[in-house]
């Protein structure tokens, strides 16, 4: 789950890491207003999940009044990379002097954090990594101690980082730890911290991604996702408890299993589809839960056809295809044609129970997915 | 032959008074499992289908010999779970929860380092070698006996290509499905060796999917070190980047790593024929049998 730049700051700030003083705006003329207390120069920001948000001309620095009125205008209800704008932070310019980047994230194949210091900050940290990694130094830390503070600073001395400002620096990486371990952060990356002309170190961006797993011990955090969500059927989705994933197919895909739904976008790719959607709805199959699964699909206007592919494992094929009946009957009219798959315990049995009137059945997955295929073809042409 | 486990294996489940612990232990117990007991902190002294419960793994363990554990514990309390079976000297720990956080795990991959305990999951369906024993929620049915492993970040897409083999007449050796985490005990290079090492199994499929680099790793150790052929699934060529798609850990990361793509070309270029389609994956199998 990804934090917003703001709800990011707030943390930084609540923690006592140097941010600029910032306003969240919602109109143009909430931003004015914010402009009028910070000052010029002043950033505009777009709020969204992003990555490359000043290129995208998602970020202006405003020099007067004039100047935040048409960027506020600008920015605000923008098209950014498919999300629409409907929020920016007005926050003071930064006289800047020098950028570092610094990050905490999880090594997956060490199975531990790291820390990462480099001065090569205000790019893409990506291509850095790609193109002269020894331009990042990083640090492990022992999950089972915590970060000794000596690792901070012999990660940002590592780094090269200007001696004058490096126990600084080593001092918001700390802060940076430990609001990672407290609020169970999968990611924190600040890009840049800026050095300024009086050499005050300051977090100018922030990004905080935190692990779903862990939100029902982090219920302040759980009410930021709520926020955070920018797609109505995603918000849906988080109701319903489906994992899900929106993608810009025609063809509306519900499965059991990640792995497996997976591989269901996937074939539909190869047999020359497009998938509009990845959910899994998980184990059991009760009425309930598959009419909300195709509740989802049916109310996205991407979708022209719909794969239903369940491998019953412990779960019965024949409490699946009453689940199935019973959520369909439900509609007048099923306004998108649905090709069931069952497989695994009881298959043929729930196969038999189906009622073909309301879906069209396929033995095996690849036959399955091919008729959604030509399903969503058809509507198309 | 088998990896891991077999008939000789006595168990002991973790949560078996629980909803999802006593159901499967049912089903473990009815696949021919030696469930010698379970562990629920309070619940000593009951027995759940005539198994004896004990409050702590390490009475049952005292009491019953038992030399692995199945955990069916919610994820708030899995990490301390699994510390107390490796605080307990098991052989082996499956860990089926889902939802772990993963900076539990990371502190359980820590002690992990420091016992002999095999973990394999957590979020995963667990361990089977057909007509022996089965330590997880694998539907029994669909396995055979054979000499194909099997090694999957899945649940499903496991039962999937057991499905795809079996039809075939393709039995199985061991299948064991290492979980979607991000961070998990037995990674696919811990289970290629003991394949490798297992005289029983002559082929061996391996289901990989999006995200980190372990499926690069096995390629690498396939290449160097496997005579016995592996043919290859990897889930989630369509993935984009950034999306966590169902598993915690099947991400691909906003720099490009992670890719199925890049998980393809290293299997291919060890010599290891990837399937477009489960179906192609037991083609494969088939030609190297």
């Amino acid at each position: 789950m990804k934090l917003h730049e703001y709800q990011a700051k707030s943390l930084f700030a609540d923690a006592g890491i140097p941010v600029p003083d910032s306003r969240l705006a919602t109109s143009v003329d909430e931003a004015l207003d914010a402009v009028d207390e910070i000052g010029y120069p002043a950033a505009i920001k777009a709020q969204v999940h992003v990555g490359g948000r000043g290129k995208a001309g998602g970020i202006k620095i405003a020099t007067d009044r004039e100047e935040a009125e048409q960027y506020a205008e600008e920015i605000l209800g923008m098209d950014l990379k498919g999300y629409t704008v409907d929020q920016v932070l007005v926050e003071a310019g930064v006289d800047f002097v020098d950028e570092l980047y610094v990050g905490v994230t999880m090594d997956r194949g060490e199975g531990k954090p790291v820390l990462m210091v480099s001065t090569e900050g205000g790019v893409d940290i990506e291509e850095v990594a790609e193109e002269n990694p020894d331009a990042i130094a990083r640090e492990h830390v022992d999950p089972a101690f915590g970060l000794h503070p000596y690792q901070a600073r012999k990660v940002v001395y590592e780094a090269g980082v200007d001696a004058d400002v490096a126990l600084d620096v080593a001092s918001i990486l700390s802060t940076l730890y430990d609001l990672y371990e407290e609020n169970d952060a999968s990611e924190i990356e600040v890009n840049p911290v800026m050095i300024t002309s009086d050499r005050d170190v300051v977090a100018a961006d922030a990004v905080m991604n935190i692990d779903e797993d862990a939100l029902f011990r982090q219920p302040d955090l759980a009410e930021m996702a709520e926020a955070s969500y920018e797609d109505d059927l995603e918000r849906k989705a988080g109701e319903y408890g489906f994992d899900y994933v929106r993608l810009s197919g025609n063809v509306g895909i519900i499965g059991n299993g990640a792995g497996l739904v997976m591989t269901t976008l996937d074939l539909v790719d190869y047999y020359g589809g497009a998938p509009a959607n990845f959910l899994d709805i998980g184990g059991g199959a009760k009425a309930e839960r598959v009419a909300n699964a195709l509740d989802m699909v049916f109310s996205d206007d991407n979708v022209d056809a719909v794969v239903f592919n369940i491998f019953g494992g412990i779960t019965r094929g024949d409490e699946v295809a009453k689940g199935i009946n019973e959520a369909l009957e439900r509609f007048d009219e099923i306004p998108k044609k649905v090709v069931v798959r069952l497989a695994g315990t009881n298959a043929e049995e729930g196969m038999e129970i189906l009622n073909t009137d309301l879906v069209e059945v396929e033995k095996t997955l690849e036959d399955a997915v091919q008729r959604a295929v030509k399903n969503a073809d058809e509507v198309t042409q | 032959m088998s990896i891991f486990v077999d008939d000789d294996t006595r168990v002991v489940v973790q949560g078996i008074t629980g909803g999802e612990g006593k159901f499967h232990a049912g089903q473990m117990i009815e696949y021919g499992t030696n469930v010698v007991a379970g562990a629920v902190p309070g619940k000593g002294g009951q027995e759940v289908d005539g198994v004896p419960v004990y409050d702590t793994v390490d009475e049952a363990v005292e009491a019953e010999d038992a030399d692995a554990s199945v955990i069916f514990v919610p994820p708030a309390f899995a990490a301390d779970a699994i510390f107390e079976s490796l605080d307990t000297d098991l052989d082996l720990a499956v860990a089926i929860t889902e939802g772990i956080p993963t900076q539990d795990m990371a502190k359980v991959n820590k002690r992990l380092s420091e016992t002999d305990t095999r973990l394999i999951g957590p979020n995963c369906p667990g361990i089977i070698t057909p007509g022996e024993a089965k330590l997880g929620i694998l539907p029994g049915n669909i396995f055979s006996e054979g000499n194909v492993g099997l090694v999957s970040r899945s649940g499903t897409l496991t039962y999937q290509v057991v499905d795809n083999l079996t039809e075939r007449g393709l039995g199985q050796s061991t299948a064991i499905g290492i979980g979607g985490d991000p961070i998990i005990g037995t990674s696919f290079v811990d289970a290629l060796e003991a394949f490798e090492a297992d005289t029983d199994t002559d082929a061996v499929v391996m289901c990989g999917e999006i995200g980190g680099e372990d499926e690069e790793q096995a390629a690498k150790f396939i290449g160097e070190h496997m005579d016995t052929p592996v043919a290859g699934f990897i889930a989630g060529r369509t993935a984009p980047p950034g999306k966590r798609m169902g598993h915690a850990g099947a991400i691909v990361s906003g720099s490009g790593t992670g890719t199925a793509q890049s998980k393809i070309d290293a299997l291919n270029d060890a010599g290891v024929p990837v399937g477009d389609t489960p179906e192609e994956v037991a083609d494969h199998v088939e030609d190297f049998l």
